[in-house]
């Protein structure tokens, strides 16, 4: 794992102090709101429906076990014994005191953690492919380019006052398990033709009111000349990027108006001048220092045989547990979604407990994954039956990864200020729906995402099925949305037609996927078949009750 | 013509977040407690009184609120007005339904089975 140098000590714990002083100046009046809002935000601290929020980075998603348990102790000594994952990958406590942050943020930082670039119009905190270092399919490793991207955009001068926030992906595998095109810009390690290793570099994509797949402006950037690229990008977005309305100054609406041939020349132009001045170059020992840090285990020689195990554990093995690059290991998700409960929800006792687990099977860190639950990224394959079994008695093995009832779900209205209709309750009914586990294998892969506004923080337009949820005078619906997927085949749901009631959804959703089973074809996924026979046979099916009532 | 619904002042306590609603000059923990402004122009004058506890750093963003009242109590008009009251409608034992100062919201506001929506109906 990265560890702090002594410039990031001091820069963290001196943001620390500065932060200290600013709660105390906004407590004691010297700071009026107007003034100490954006101070809060560039500290990750909301002020939400029934409390503040804050919000804590999670670089690339991947923590120690010794971070873990601080923000188990978070939860318990400063919130309400629970901390939220995000989906992008970062975690969020609903019920901190203004008085308590700066602790908070202190105690952070004893863990080399931080709540910095989590909010505001800056470069937000880097995500990266989960399964990153692990996946049997991956070319590189991709978060020593995160940490070398958090480090050149973390307080860059030019980027502090961007037309708006900025998020970046980085994946090293061509299965994306990160939603590249869906990031304001991505970056995909890749091979060229002569077996180089570079990277594929996309802008434009988002998802919110205006969603837009990202395109590629980079086909292969050498790795020296990454942050170079990268900046040429950034430049052209803060010289043109639109200021004058905040719903058209994300980069996917000036990507979308210059079309990819124009961005390509005015990027190139950037780029040309700044090699030209022989600036950002990464030296290569830098890029082996940052490297190193992310050096995998020592793996062990090991038999690459999958243990013997009960129903249950086959169960569990069979959607949860992935394959890894070394024999005799493997990569286990950690399932954050129990019928019934809170997508993305861990208690303090179960995040102590998951960092106790590490420590007994020496697994050195644990992922975040966009999908709201937790990955162990290097598990020996014969200790997988005791770490399920220790899993079971924690209620985290849940054997349901990429099942129906894994769903994503913002906070909703349940929390979130901007939220116009509650998501977590939705979710919740439908996995109840859906909880047989015969069934949910005999649906196969089918990814529901639900956000509570057009924000589209749950990522709804990448849903297979993706609900949003509206507000009609006070009152929620929900719009259903087909055909979206966050993967390398990315593609942007289509909106069904009316939207409906609070009680209404989850028994479309069913109408849906029963649809779905009349008209696949043999080894068709729901996207496959939606894809094949469009939104027609699906939005006659969820009507179903409605057509008969207008009749 | 619109019926105009009679209105509430809150706000959130600056100290930790926490939802206040306008009583005679102060501010009260539970909506139940708080006042209800038949007059809007009785709220328009509670909302410029409560700049106050604005500049002594009391409270951040008062605003008013639909409510409805009957025999059994008042009624945020809006559903974000009647969870912001209580706390998460998924987790009883958070918010002010947990210590007694919100009831648990439901009945909700039924909504209709289907109705056509837009994205022009979405507000942030």
């Amino acid at each position: 794992m990265y560890r702090y140098d002594e410039f990031d000590a001091k820069f963290v714990a001196e943001r620390v102090a500065q932060f200290r002083g600013q709660v105390q100046r906004r407590l004691s009046g010297e700071l009026n709101e107007d003034q100490f809002k954006p101070l809060r935000l560039m500290n990750g601290l909301y002020l939400q429906l029934h409390a503040y929020m804050l919000r804590i980075a999670v670089p690339y998603g991947t923590l120690s076990a010794r971070q873990l348990r601080m923000l188990a102790h978070i939860a318990r000594k400063y919130d309400r014994g629970y901390g939220h994952f995000t989906t992008r990958q970062n975690i969020q406590f609903n019920w901190p005191k203004l008085v308590d942050v700066p602790d908070i943020l202190a105690d952070l930082a004893s863990v080399e953690m931080h709540a910095i670039q989590t909010s505001g119009n800056c470069i937000r905190n880097v995500t990266a492919d989960h399964f990153a270092g692990a996946a049997a399919d991956e070319i590189e490793d991709p978060r020593p380019i995160a940490e070398i991207i958090r480090q050149w955009s973390s307080l860059h001068p030019e980027f502090v006052f961007l037309p708006r926030k900025f998020k970046i992906a980085v994946s090293g595998s061509a299965h994306d398990r990160a939603a590249l095109k869906f990031h304001d810009m991505a970056v995909e390690i890749v091979k060229n033709a002569i077996g180089e290793v570079g990277y594929r570099v996309l802008v434009g994509g988002g998802m919110g009111r205006t969603p837009y797949i990202g395109y590629v402006v980079g086909e292969f950037v050498a790795k020296q000349d990454i942050l170079a690229f990268l900046e040429s990008v950034m430049r052209v977005y803060n010289q043109s990027g639109r200021r004058d309305n905040i719903y058209k100054a994300r980069i996917k609406i000036l990507a979308n108006a210059l079309g990819p041939e124009e961005m390509k020349n005015q990027v190139m132009r950037e780029f040309t001048e700044i090699r030209a001045r022989g600036t950002l170059q990464v030296p290569d020992e830098e890029l082996a220092r940052i490297d190193a840090y992310f050096a995998p285990p020592e793996f062990e020689e090991l038999p690459d045989d999958m243990p013997a195990g009960d129903k249950d554990f086959q169960n569990w093995i069979k959607t949860n547990v992935h394959k890894h690059r070394a024999p005799g290991y493997a990569i286990a998700t950690i399932s954050l979604k129990p019928i019934g409960g809170v997508p993305g929800d861990a208690s303090d006792a179960q995040m102590d407990a998951l960092a106790d687990l590490m420590d007994t099977f020496a697994i050195t860190e644990i992922r975040v994954s966009h999908e709201q639950n937790l990955v162990l990224p290097h598990v020996r394959k014969r200790d997988l039956p005791a770490i399920f079994a220790r899993l079971s008695e924690l209620g985290l093995a849940t054997p349901n990864a990429g099942l129906i009832t894994d769903i994503i779900a913002c906070p909703g209205l349940d929390y979130c200020d901007l939220a116009n209709a509650r998501s977590i309750p939705i979710a919740q009914d439908i996995a109840k729906r859906f909880a047989d586990l015969d069934r949910q294998h005999d649906i196969g892969e089918l990814k529901i995402k639900i956000s509570g506004c057009i924000n589209a923080c749950g990522h709804h337009h990448a849903g297979h099925i993706g609900i949003l949820g509206v507000d009609k005078k006070g009152v929620e619906y929900y719009q259903l949305q087909l055909g979206g997927s966050g993967a390398e085949d990315a593609s942007i749901g289509d909106i069904m037609g009316p939207g409906f009631g609070e009680h209404e959804i989850g028994p479309a959703v069913e109408r849906v996927v029963k649809a779905y089973l009349m008209l696949r074809q043999d080894g068709e996924r729901f996207l496959d078949t939606y894809r094949r026979v469009g939104m027609e046979p699906f939005k006659n099916m969820a009507y179903l009750d409605q057509l008969y009532a207008a009749h | 013509m619109a019926q105009v619904l009679p209105q509430m002042l809150t706000a959130n306590r600056l100290v930790d977040g926490d939802v206040l609603y306008w009583r005679n000059g102060d501010w009260v923990l539970a909506l139940a407690e708080g006042e209800v402004f038949a007059d809007p122009k009785a709220a328009d004058a509670a909302l410029a009184a409560a700049q106050k506890s604005v500049m002594t750093n009391k409270v951040v963003n008062p605003y008013l609120f639909d409510v409805k009242t009957d025999a059994k109590g008042i009624h945020p008009a809006k559903e974000r007005e009647i969870i912001r009251a209580a706390g998460p409608t998924v987790r009883d034992d958070l918010g002010k339904q947990s210590v007694g100062l919100g009831d648990k919201p439901a009945p909700r506001v039924k909504a209709e089975r289907v109705v056509k929506t837009k994205d022009e109906d979405v507000s942030i």
